[in-house]
């Protein structure tokens, strides 16, 4: 079972928060000691969710976690909206579906990048996408 | 309201990407560029990434879309340093740039565009 070091939470409400989320998750990815590939795909992963948690959920936010599990290093974000929801996560999961202007590529691509992915999402409460990645 | 620098370089435009562009720069930027090409005649545009540390696939797009507006307007693009754990995340995220044409740098980048200008094939279409 994992133990959390740290955590935090900061808000998604504007283009400018998207730039700060990538630097906080930046941060963490270095501090848990991930090589330069694995920051890469994690900051990537949030950019991709924080701006879906923006764009499509109309803002929210990113709460972040430090992970300890024995002598392994890791980092676990959410990105939580009070947005429509969405209605079919199967398809929401299918490489190139969008439903708003995008390549349809910000939630499958952003599983492909990470260890664990979670979408939880109720239509007119809103959504919650976990990913947690590892040294 | 800040904007990227748009540099000319003989018959080539050059734009250099800075560290976490906001997405209203980065869409600035189209219509920034497409007014250069239009206003100073060039036949090629040079993007480089060297200083970007990750590109999403809003960014991605951004670029692919800079590139298919250029080519309309008879100027080709050139995507030049990205970082090897951008591309390797790139390829990952399922975004592979296509009709996207990329260099390692910019003097690689030029030359490329130079080639490609003296072959007199940049009316055929790819």
């Amino acid at each position: 079972m994992a133990t959390i070091t740290a955590r935090g939470e900061q808000p998604l409400r504007n283009e400018h928060d998207i730039v700060l989320c990538r630097q906080t998750v930046r941060h963490l990815a270095k501090e848990a000691g991930f090589s330069l590939v694995d920051q890469t795909k994690f900051v990537t992963a949030a950019s991709e969710l924080a701006r879906n948690a923006l764009i499509y959920g109309g803002g929210g936010e990113l709460k972040w976690e430090s992970l300890l599990d024995g002598i392994r290093r890791g980092v676990r974000l959410s990105f939580e909206d009070h947005g429509p929801g969405i209605p079919d996560l199967e398809k929401a999961l299918t490489d190139g579906w969008s439903s708003g202007t995008g390549l349809g590529l910000g939630l499958t691509g952003a599983r492909r990048l990470v260890n664990e992915f979670e979408l939880h999402s109720t239509v007119g409460v809103g959504t919650r996408v976990m990913i947690a990645r590892w040294k | 309201m800040d904007r990227i620098p748009i540099l000319r370089m003989g018959r080539f435009l050059l734009v250099t990407l800075q560290v976490d562009m906001h997405d209203q720069l980065a869409l600035r930027l189209q219509d920034d560029l497409t007014n250069a090409i239009q206003a100073k005649g060039a036949k090629g545009v040079l993007i480089d990434i060297s200083a970007l540390e990750m590109v999403d696939s809003f960014m991605g797009r951004m670029i692919a879309d800079i590139s298919g507006m250029a080519r309309i307007l008879d100027a080709r693009t050139v995507l030049v340093g990205m970082q090897p754990a951008v591309a390797i995340t790139l390829v990952e995220l399922g975004l592979s740039l296509p009709g996207v044409d990329t260099a390692l740098n910019v003097e690689r980048g030029m030359r490329l565009l130079e080639r490609v200008l003296s072959d007199g094939d940049d009316h055929r279409p790819r």
